[in-house]
């Protein structure tokens, strides 16, 4: 059984319709290719997919500046002829399909070197001159971290509780977490610490004692 | 037609169980359509906003399960922003105010409240399966409430949902005695994992959660112990944090499995998910990491002869690491396992004679999604796009159901899709195609297309416009990164009323009156309800 496809009006084979050009009929081949203008780059942005195994005329345009949240327009310059690059993935939005949970734990990962390797974060105290960092793994519990801080940036950090954090001291210890907010160090349990802490930050004066009074 | 008492029709119906058969059956006549709304218990609504609540329940007033499903599959991957929709909550209001007895509900992709889950707890006395999957905006309150005020409930399941709290003190809310709980489904904390399992010991279902850091601790020894007594679990997943050698604890349970879900465990290595693997001789369906690699695929090849249901996950996905997972894997899945239908996979490459060979191997696929890391990436072999390869599958797949394209890719694979597969449903479509020819080879040969899912392809108004009587006879699409304009949305709107063309003007990036424009988010839908009423400012419904 014969398939045709039907293009309504259009005989297929217009090759016309699928030429390069650097704009579509119609629209001036403006060269604003700003931010805003949205219809001009449409244009290079056609030319550019169309061009995958063509001519090489127009395949560098500026695309990848056209598209203003852009997915990745550098995607698709891609074919035999031109230089392959790898894409730099981290650019492309909801590439590549997964979850975002997924890609959450991927990063912790990343963060833990394996059973032998120590988990290293950077600890910066504020009024301090340079940053230092740890290896969470070396301590087994809340009280060892502290007390290596204290020592290593010679301060004193006071008395937690849950109600009040840290009290007793301008300094508070916090640490960022993997959705990349500051937390309190010592609220959950130690386990679950290590494996979402991203880093450290001894914080100070009225910013710390705000935290405290929570 | 009415040469039989309602009660017989009624009682032949019942065979009818699929709700596509008994939608075909609601069409023959008025007293069929009658008595089969009548009769009708388990319903499916494949986008909560095609119908309104009212109209369901006036439908159906013996309703006792209900799936409904709300924002479009590309939210998954954060292409929709946070507040677009998808509420349940007038739903189970609905359904609370009115007599219908539910005893299910199955949601995916919704916005839950903790409010909607107490609503729900409360309202529904033979309320018997919950199964959240992909949902957001509940918390352990929520699930509390679940727990303790349902009292017959058989089936718990929450797959990939975003709930921030993931402690375990809510489950102490479940009575002493859950002889009716047969599936447990979610990332259950170590410490009341025995709980459970010493309160439910039928369970065939069962999700682990965290940290099992430890082979000498005690609770480890508590946990081998209790899964020895818990003979029935067929279905296990979880595994957030476990060390590789506290893997033995389920070792005595893996002949009986049939599903197991290793896909979030980052931190067991290939060896040891193949020790674990050789033990599963009866796996219909597995989820696993891509560190499985090729060599870790061959050994499921070889073991997992049941083997249905595959997804292979990545592991790296930023980095340019070492190849994880590549063609040779998931030929040798296709060689040893003759009953797979359903595959998900994500590889680095791929070529066309691999997935020439996949194709002949395995004529039976249902759904096969296979993502290529890198976008466009044509065979790296021949350095062609893989139109030839997807041609193939879908020449070969006669029932093929599902499919997602990536790599590099031209017109002609929609050429040969248009022309092949026609019991297609639901496609994706990424980075693919030369011309509005591609989508328009798609929307005019597959007769059973219902949604179509687009992004960063050369389509334009044209592709659009052509056939937009095509659009009611399809659930949805939706279209990012495309060359549709303003102005061609807007003449879709204007000719087919009866669909939602919502635009997502999410960065206020349009300006209002300027036509050519070009469109950075569109999704419609069939609907009979006309625009709705929850849209945020960013939705425009044109």
């Amino acid at each position: 059984m014969e398939k045709s496809v039907n293009y309504g009006d259009h005989d297929d084979l217009n090759l016309e319709a699928t030429e390069l050009r650097l704009g579509l009929p119609g629209i001036s081949s403006s060269s604003d290719i700003g931010y805003e203008k949205q219809s001009s780059s449409a244009s290079t942005v056609v030319v550019v997919r169309n061009n995958k195994r063509a001519s090489p005329e127009g395949i560098m345009t500026q695309e990848s500046s056209t598209k203003s949240n852009s997915s990745v327009s550098d995607a698709r310059n891609v074919g035999p002829d031109s230089h392959h690059q790898p894409l730099a993935k981290a650019q492309v939005v909801g590439w590549p399909p997964i979850r975002s949970f997924r890609r959450n734990s991927f990063q912790q990962k990343k963060t833990d070197q394996g059973d032998g390797a120590g988990m290293y974060v950077k600890v910066s105290m504020d009024g301090a001159p340079y940053l230092r960092k740890v290896d969470l793994k070396v301590y087994k519990s809340y009280p060892e971290l502290l007390t290596a801080l204290e020592n290593m940036f010679k301060f004193t950090i006071g008395e937690y509780s849950e109600r009040e954090g840290y009290n007793g001291s301008e300094y508070a210890p916090t640490y960022e977490d993997k959705d990349g907010d500051w937390m309190l160090v010592g609220d959950v349990p130690w386990d679950m610490f290590i494996f979402s802490c991203k880093r450290l930050r001894i914080m100070k004066g009225s910013e710390a004692r705000g935290l405290g009074c929570l | 037609m009415n040469y039989f008492p309602d009660e017989v029709l009624e009682h032949v119906f019942d065979f009818v169980a699929s709700h596509r058969d008994r939608n075909a059956v609601s069409l023959v006549c008025r007293l069929w359509h009658r008595v089969e709304r009548l009769s009708r218990q388990r319903v499916f609504v494949g986008n909560c906003y095609a119908l309104s609540p009212e109209i369901l329940i006036a439908r159906f007033p013996g309703l006792k399960s209900l799936t409904l499903k709300g924002k479009p599959h590309f939210a998954d991957f954060n292409l929709v922003p946070h507040d677009w929709g998808g509420y349940v909550q007038p739903w189970i209001e609905a359904l609370s105010n009115s007599r219908i007895g539910l005893e299910e509900l199955r949601l995916k992709r919704m916005v839950v409240s903790d409010e909607s889950l107490e609503l729900l707890s409360r309202s529904f006395a033979n309320f018997k399966s919950l199964v959240l999957v992909s949902c957001e905006g509940f918390t352990t309150v929520g699930l509390a409430a679940i727990a303790a005020n349902c009292r017959f409930l058989r089936e718990l399941d929450l797959q990939e949902n975003e709930i921030d709290d993931h402690s375990g003190h809510w489950l102490s809310c479940f009575p002493d005695s859950c002889t009716s709980l047969i599936s447990l489904n979610f990332a259950l904390p170590l410490e009341t994992l025995q709980n459970i399992l010493m309160r439910a010991p039928q369970l065939v279902d069962l999700g682990t959660g965290s940290y099992i850091h430890d082979p000498d601790s005690e609770t480890y020894n508590k946990l081998k112990h209790t899964i020895l007594k818990c003979k029935s679990i067929r279905n296990l997943s979880g595994f957030l944090e476990v060390a590789p050698r506290c893997l033995p604890a389920i070792y005595p349970i893996c002949l009986n499995l049939t599903s197991l879900n290793l896909s979030y465990a980052a931190g067991i290595h290939g060896s040891e998910l193949v020790k674990l693997i050789r033990r599963c001789a009866k796996l219909q369906r597995l989820w696993i990491l891509d560190c499985i690699g090729d060599k870790g695929l061959e050994v499921v090849a070889s073991t997992c002869k049941e083997l249905q249901e595959l997804r292979v996950f990545p592991s790296d996905v930023l980095g340019v690491g070492h190849a994880a997972v590549t063609e040779n894997g998931l030929v040798a899945i296709s060689a040893g396992c003759p009953k797979l239908h359903s595959l998900l996979y994500f590889c680095q490459q791929m070529t066309n004679a691999a997935l020439i060979v996949v194709a002949k191997n395995c004529p039976n696929f249902i759904r096969f999604r296979l993502c290529i890391l890198e976008p466009t990436k044509p065979d790296p072999v021949t350095m062609q796009p893989l139109d030839d390869g997807f041609g193939a599958i879908v020449q070969s797949c006669k029932h093929l159901r599902r499919l997602s394209l990536s790599g590099l890719l031209t017109d002609r694979v929609f050429l040969y899709i248009g022309m092949y597969a026609e019991q297609l449903e639901m496609l994706s479509v990424a980075f693919a195609g030369d011309s509005d020819k591609g989508m328009l080879y798609v929307l005019n040969g597959c007769k059973k297309l219902r949604k179509l899912e687009i992004r960063d392809c050369p389509y334009g108004d044209k592709a659009l416009l052509t056939d937009v009587g095509k659009y009611e006879t399809m659930r949805s699409l939706w279209m990012s990164s495309c060359e549709v304009t303003l102005g061609g949305c807007k003449t879709l709107a204007k000719e087919m009323p009866r669909l939602n063309v919502e635009i997502i003007n999410e960065h206020d990036q349009m300006e209002i009156g300027s036509e050519e424009q070009r469109v950075e988010k569109m999704y419609l839908y069939r609907t009979l309800v006309g625009p709705r009423k929850d849209a945020p400012e960013f939705v425009w419904t044109l």
